[in-house]
């Protein structure tokens, strides 16, 4: 045990000079074999719990930063005033002095055993344990381009080798017509499909099922070009920030109702303002070391770029990250709008969420997936009216739907309805 | 009986016009104008576009336009960076306020969404009523032509601050130098301002406060104050009256603010309980409209037999003189005596002696119903302190005049008087929302804020305070004239806290400020004198009637100047809606004009022929008064007095407004002494031809005059409705198989199941309806149905989704009748023009039925209309290509086409074709675009709302809680609307009332509006 203690000293002796170093240039590198990773882990999660509100610890925020700061304290003083620091001061001048730092008070944690404090303070000395670079998980998501592309590439293809035979035949011609002579002796193949074309010039019920043939691609190809004209499924523009749902709904688990807040009241789910935004970034000023978000055209951004798009909500609320205060110089987001509905359509988020109860998934696709946010569903009438078929209304849990369900279950013994058995499908109801 | 009635809209009708009838039979009074370039065969050889060429053209654009709309375009969207706590984007906020902008003076509600408003309501619960220019006055506030923006000097912008330097300076200079500066207002009824006011002349011992309304009712309150020591004008009560006598009082148009809510309280049949109203006036004006009984005299008559009235009651012999109508008036006399106390007389003449003997008769009577401890303080102003302004000003004897929203310029008799005496003022400020003549005139202008950006507050009548909180932030760099006032008395306080405090001190005793801002008014009791009643003075009536006597002096045609409903004083000349929203009377849009009686106007030679597209044209008469001549068109307008001749005040202001709001004539120059009856004026004939905007024949009904019923109170109450020979709601019989059957027995359609779920009806009671077209107004709001403009409209293609048709009826038999009786057509048509001298008139409101058998619905190749299991007919807009044919095949022709694009087109430069006339849009509905047809959708987007609403709190609707924009903003409570299914809902018991019927109910359309049979409380006492 001795031994142990005595290395534990050594190291947090060697470990001290170390932090010293980094604190003076404020990053926060590995530690990988000499840390304890038991107590850093404790100490991290106590104070992301109850520290990371006021303090980081290579900033300063509400109150100064804390990394290294049993080099600046006493571990004694300092558990003392983590403890009280109202009574601390009382007892001792130098606390009062150090209360002048800040004018905002520090809550007491009087709750904190000595033990746990360590914990904390040896967090605060060795800091993040940094782990080997995560590769990017293949997290990107296969957007859905729209059918488009792929057939034009296909139709320019056959355009090509259309205009390719035509040029080949009329260079043919031109070289008969020259007085060049037939070469005589053709291939098998060559020979074979001659006759064939020939046959088929002569057969005219094979003309007509040709011309047929070639309508009806050809009609098919227009319907389904009409057919795409304004619906947007798969649009992705590029958005001011470079904001991702994955780390936000997906990694952190933030409730999409948390920044979407209106969609339980109103028609629409809301842009978040940006003050929504600041409840959370006023304290995370950058992302993790590693992470990175990878867009769809394969550009990969890092840490330095990703802590220049929280800057971004910076700006735009008016907050100086430097002095820690809002300077009233605002300046809004102009995001681009995605999913957008004809104006002669009346949809209402609150209807969906709140009422039906639906997931914000069941339209919006894994948005908690998505480091760009697309359109996952096409938001045509046909995808509206399949849904509104298909979709029992719960009549039991809502007082609204009381004297229906009575009705209905007296009148015909029935216990379930669709939407579109309650009028869900009527034009009015979604065209005023 | 009200099938023995004639019923009609036009006076050509009467002439029995081909082309009235030709185009009774047309939807739409206009064919598509192919002819006017395939008619053209020598253009159309000659044109060097051949056939194929403009298939090229034609192939091109289709090709170009699908390419460009391949390409969506980028929508942003900008969030809050600070949400304000409780916006929350779509979701509507109400907000409790007053209006008050000297003429109108309403307590209202306000929607708002996203932070802008966008309609305006009456507060029920302060019992607020809202006319039409009321609902219009949101517009208003968008009006970005008119407003001004920010503070100018000559033209030149300047800022607040050197505003107020100069000004100030300027203010000192004249105070030491002893010259009279005036502050010219119009009526506020604002405490806290009129302390300010106060507080402001006493810092400035030369300012002196002057009032001016620019429609005059100073007389009233002259008369008020010579009788009971105070000025304020007199309330009624009239929900209590038995017996309403009106001379010329247009109680329920403009006459000290309108009493229409107290009056239609007590006219409900079903109580029993129903006044009876008696109008003696010369125009035909909307409370005459809707008497029981109507008696046309010209205005010199009305002031005679208001003395003679005045004899009749007191046994007392006045000096008068004879009229035509005196045998009527002792009949009148015997009913105010019977009604006793229950009796009230109103006098709409602008004359202190006329005033002074309606209140001696009242006193006479001892009339309950009028109300001299709840007075009246909405019209302040004093004419002759204006007209001493204007002499004084001229003398020089004026140093500086400020101006609060008043346009004298425009709306005195001497405006340009007054225009030009200014240049010997050298301190000239307007403080103004909008700019006018006025403002233009003065050296400063300062922007104030419209109504609903402002704090403020109201005291309307003795017992009611309300409170006007700002709904928007300021659209412009604007200044509260308070806060203004404030700053040049000194003081650093701004008006909100000076308003707060003002308040605690002065008005709520200790009730809760937040409460009072979230009510928007405050109930006080009245101060009572001790006996409970003011101490008349004592005033020689005798000499009162010497003087009116020598005052009216008839020779030539009288002219009787009056306020339409649309317009009001013209304050609001540039708001479309209010612009195109038909008169109840005439149903003329975009005009006033010359009412002349059909006795004069065969005389002079008027005429108003109709045009085969439905359009009306009229003549031009020459107006002569007092030498001052106006030169208007004429409308020949059933009811109005022989020698009697009216003209509406607040049209043909022209400066600043756009083009198409310079329509009308300006009545003010005639309107001398501020007294709306001038006599010997000359009418002659003028040269030219006007062209009305005018619906009066547009949209008629075939003839199927059969919608409207109309009983007595007396066949009411004895008479069962269905009676087969005498029944005044009688079903519609129908032959089928040989044999006379009720027509609902026998249908063409099967039968929708409407038991589960909701099921929408709308109930009209015709009896309450006023025709006061608030419910147009707030249609227009709520729908974004588009302003097409007076061309548009005057070719029958107004857009409005709910019009109130008006019917003449004349107590003549019917056609089988008269051909019974061996009268020859022409017999018959002449004894109808006598009756049609003076017409009863009937006020119909005519929307979508939302017929559940609805012949638009079957017709629809596109299916593009169709049938809602709530019971509305739904119309998809972008379903719609076109074709008309359910317009065509609509019994009740309520449904209107896109003849263009209205919104962001140039060629209709209203509210829909500028930024700030946008922000009135209501974002639940669509603009149409078009080539589509529309039509009243029952508000399908508030009951949606509402059942969302209901739904979302998981409970079931409401009682009455079902509303749409017509029914919230009836006054009277006319149009109830509601859930038959509900039986609780008001709207069940309707639908089921003896009263009820469908109109034209023989088609079997089955609609899902109500009308409640009107009833007149025709027989005498």
């Amino acid at each position: 045990m001795k031994s142990v203690a005595l290395h534990s000293r050594l190291t947090s002796l060697f470990l001290k000079g170390f932090t010293l170093l980094l604190f003076f240039s404020f990053t926060l590198s590995s530690y990988s074999q000499e840390v304890d990773e038991v107590k850093q882990k404790e100490g991290r999660k106590l104070f992301r719990s109850l520290c990371a509100s006021c303090h980081k610890l290579d900033k300063k925020l509400i109150g100064p930063a804390l990394g290294g700061v049993e080099e600046r304290r006493e571990n004694e003083w300092l558990k003392s005033w983590i403890k009280n620091n109202a009574e601390f001061q009382k007892v001792n001048a130098e606390a009062a002095k150090a209360a002048e730092f800040h004018p905002s008070a520090m809550t007491a944690f009087p709750q904190l055993s000595d033990l746990q404090i360590d914990a904390i303070l040896y967090y605060t000395t060795v800091g993040e344990i940094k782990k080997d670079p995560i590769v990017a998980e293949g997290g990107v998501v296969t957007t859905q381009t729209g059918s488009a592309p792929e057939w034009l590439i296909y139709l320019l293809a056959a355009a090509i080798v259309v205009a390719f035979l035509m040029i080949a035949s009329l260079l043919k011609q031109v070289s008969e017509l020259k007085g060049n002579k037939k070469p005589e002796v053709q291939s098998n193949l060559k020979r074979d499909l001659q006759e064939l074309w020939i046959g088929v010039k002569n057969n005219t019920f094979l003309k007509v099922l040709g011309t047929i043939f070639l309508l009806l691609v050809g009609a098919y190809v227009v319907f389904g070009t009409l057919f795409s004209v304004g619906v947007d499924q798969g649009y992705q523009p590029i958005q001011p920030i470079v904001f991702s749902h994955k780390i936000h709904a997906g990694d952190n688990k933030i409730d999409c109702q948390y920044c979407h807040s209106s969609a339980k009241h109103s028609k629409h789910s809301g842009i978040p303002s940006v003050n929504v935004c600041m409840n959370c970034h006023k304290n995370i000023a950058e992302v993790a070391e590693n992470t990175v978000v990878e867009l769809e055209d394969g550009v990969v951004l890092g840490k330095a770029e990703l802590d220049m798009e929280i800057a971004k909500v910076y700006k735009a609320a008016g907050w100086d990250p430097e002095v820690l205060e809002y300077t009233g110089e605002e300046k809004p987001i102009k995001w681009v709008r995605i999913h957008n509905l004809p104006d002669f359509v009346y949809y209402n988020h609150a209807q969906h969420v709140t009422v039906a109860g639906i997931a914000c998934q069941t339209c919006h696709g894994p948005v908690q997936e998505m480091e760009e946010m697309y359109q996952y569903s096409p938001l045509t009438m046909g995808w509206c009216i399949d849904c509104h078929r298909e979709t029992n209304v719960d009549l039991k849990n809502n007082d609204y739907y009381e004297k229906i369900h009575k009705q209905l279950a007296d009148k015909y013994g029935v216990e379930k309805v669709t939407i579109s058995q309650l009028g869900g499908l009527e034009c009015g109801k979604c065209h005023y | 009986m009200a099938s023995n009635k004639k019923y009609w809209k036009s006076v050509e009708e009467l002439k029995d016009s081909s082309v009235v009838e030709t185009l009774s039979k047309n939807e739409f009074v206009e064919n598509i104008p192919t002819d006017n370039f395939l008619g053209d065969k020598e253009t159309l050889e000659t044109s060097s576009t051949s056939r194929r060429d403009f298939l090229k053209y034609v192939g091109f654009t289709t090709a170009a336009a699908s390419l460009a709309a391949c390409e969506g375009p980028v929508i942003k969207s900008i969030p809050y960076v600070v949400k304000p706590n409780d916006v929350i984007a779509g979701v509507a906020d109400w907000y409790a306020t007053s209006m008050a902008d000297g003429y109108d003076f309403a307590n209202v509600l306000v929607k708002t969404r996203e932070g802008r408003p966008i309609q305006i309501m009456p507060n029920k619960e302060a019992n607020g009523t809202t006319s039409a220019r009321v609902q219009a006055a949101v517009l208003s506030l968008y009006d970005e032509k008119l407003r001004l923006k920010e503070p100018s000097k000559k033209g030149e912008t300047i800022s607040w601050a050197d505003a107020d330097k100069e000004i100030g300076i300027e203010l000192l200079k004249l105070k030491e130098a002893g010259k009279p500066v005036v502050l010219l207002t119009g009526t506020m009824a604002s405490p806290s301002t009129s302390k300010i006011v106060d507080e402001f002349t006493t810092a400035h011992p030369n300012i002196s406060h002057v009032v001016y309304d620019a429609v005059s009712e100073a007389a009233a309150a002259d008369a008020f104050q010579a009788m009971y020591g105070r000025r304020a004008l007199p309330n009624y009560k009239l929900e209590n009256a038995k017996t309403i006598v009106s001379f010329g009082a247009d109680f329920l148009g403009d006459f000290h603010g309108g009493f229409e809510k107290a009056y239609v309280q007590g006219r409900k049949p079903e109580t029993g309980k129903m006044s009876r109203h008696i109008q003696v006036e010369s125009n035909m004006s909307l409370t005459g409209a809707n008497a029981d009984k109507r008696i046309v005299a010209k205005p010199s008559d009305v002031v005679f037999s208001l003395i003679n009235l005045y004899n009749a009651i007191t046994k007392e012999g006045v000096a008068s003189k004879a009229t035509p109508i005196d045998s009527e008036i002792q009949k009148i006399a015997q009913e105010l005596k019977k009604a006793g106390s229950k009796a009230v007389v109103m006098t709409g003449v602008n004359d202190i002696n006329a005033q002074l003997i309606s209140l001696a008769i009242n006193r006479a009577l001892n009339s309950e119903i009028l109300d001299i401890n709840n007075s009246l303080n909405i019209r302040q102003g004093n004419y002759e302190q204006v007209q001493k302004l204007v002499s004084d000003a001229k003398s020089g004897k004026i140093g500086g005049i400020i101006t609060y929203n008043v346009d004298p310029v425009y709306s005195l008799e001497n405006g340009a008087d007054f225009a030009e005496a200014l240049k010997n003022v050298s301190l000239k400020v307007a403080i103004a929302v909008e700019n006018s003549a006025t403002v233009n005139a003065m050296d400063y202008a300062l922007p104030a804020p419209h109504f609903l950006e402002s704090w403020g507050d109201t005291h309307f009548s003795e017992g009611n305070y309300g409170l006007i909180q700002p709904t928007i932030q300021p659209l412009f760099k604007t200044r509260q004239f308070q806060d203004t006032l404030l700053k040049w008395s000194g003081s650093s306080t701004s008006y909100y806290d000076y308003l707060k405090s003002f308040w605690s001190t002065e008005v709520l005793g200790g009730s809760s400020w937040n409460k009072a801002l979230h009510n928007g008014f405050f109930q006080k009791e009245v101060a009572l004198t001790e006996d409970g009643v003011e101490t008349p003075r004592d005033i020689s009536i005798a000499e009162v009637a010497r003087i009116l006597k020598m005052n009216t002096t008839p020779s030539g045609m009288e002219l009787n100047l009056y306020t339409k409903t649309g317009l009001g004083d013209g304050k609001q000349a540039n708001n479309p809606w209010l612009q195109e929203f038909p008169d109840p009377i005439t149903r003329a849009s975009w005009d006033n004009y010359l009412t002349v009686s059909m006795a004069d106007a065969k005389e002079i030679g008027f005429s108003n022929p109709v045009k085969d597209n439905g359009s009306i044209n009229g003549d031009f008469a020459k107006v002569t008064v007092n030498g001052v001549e106006v030169v208007v068109p004429v409308m020949v307008q059933p009811g109005q007095a022989k020698g009697s001749v009216g003209l509406a005040l607040g049209y043909g202001k022209t400066f600043g407004l756009k083009e198409e709001m310079h329509v009308g004539v300006n009545a003010y120059p005639l309107y001398k002494g501020g007294n709306n009856i001038q006599y010997n004026v000359k009418v002659e004939k003028a040269s030219g031809v006007h062209e009305f905007a005018c619906t009066q024949v547009q949209k008629t009904i075939a003839g199927r005059h059969d919608i409207l019923k109309v009983t007595s109170l007396k066949d009411y109450k004895t008479v069962d409705p269905k009676d087969h020979h005498h029944g005044w709601n009688k079903p519609a019989y129908v032959s089928y198989d040989h044999k006379e059957v009720e027509a609902n027995t026998i249908d063409l359609w099967d039968e929708h199941n409407r038991e589960i779920g909701h099921h929408f009806n709308l109930s009209i009671d015709l009896t309450s309806c006023t025709g006061c077209g608030a419910c147009v107004v707030a249609c227009h709001a709520e729908n974004n149905v588009p302003v097409v403009g007076k061309k548009e409209v005057r070719v029958g293609r107004d857009m409005h989704w709910l019009r109130i048709d008006r019917y003449y009826s004349s107590e003549v038999e019917t056609r089988e009748e008269a051909k019974e009786l061996g009268l020859s057509r022409g017999e018959m048509y002449e004894a109808l023009e006598t009756e049609a001298e003076n017409p009863e008139v009937t006020f119909q409101p005519m929307m979508c039925q939302h017929c559940n058998h609805a012949p638009c619905e079957t017709v629809c190749p596109v299916a593009a209309t169709s049938h809602g299991r709530q019971g509305q007919n739904q119309m998809a807009y972008n379903r719609c290509v076109g074709t008309r044919y359910c317009a065509n095949n609509c019994p009740y022709r309520v449904r209107r086409f896109n003849w263009f694009n209205y919104a962001n087109n140039n060629e209709f430069d209203f509210n829909m074709n500028n930024e700030y006339g946008k922000m009135v849009l209501n974002p639940d509905v669509v603009v149409r675009s078009r080539g589509v047809m529309e039509k009243c959708s029952m508000c399908i987007q508030m009951t949606q709302a509402t059942i969302l609403k209901a739904k979302k709190e998981g409970r079931k609707v409401n009682t009455d809680e079902f509303e749409t924009a017509c029914s919230s903003a009836c006054t009277t409570g006319a149009m109830v609307f509601g859930d038959v299914n509900n039986k609780e809902d008001k709207v069940a018991a309707l639908a089921e009332d003896k009263r009820a019927y469908n109109v034209l109910d023989y088609l079997q359309t089955k609609p899902n509006v109500i009308y409640q049979v009107k009833v007149r409380n025709t027989n005498e006492a």
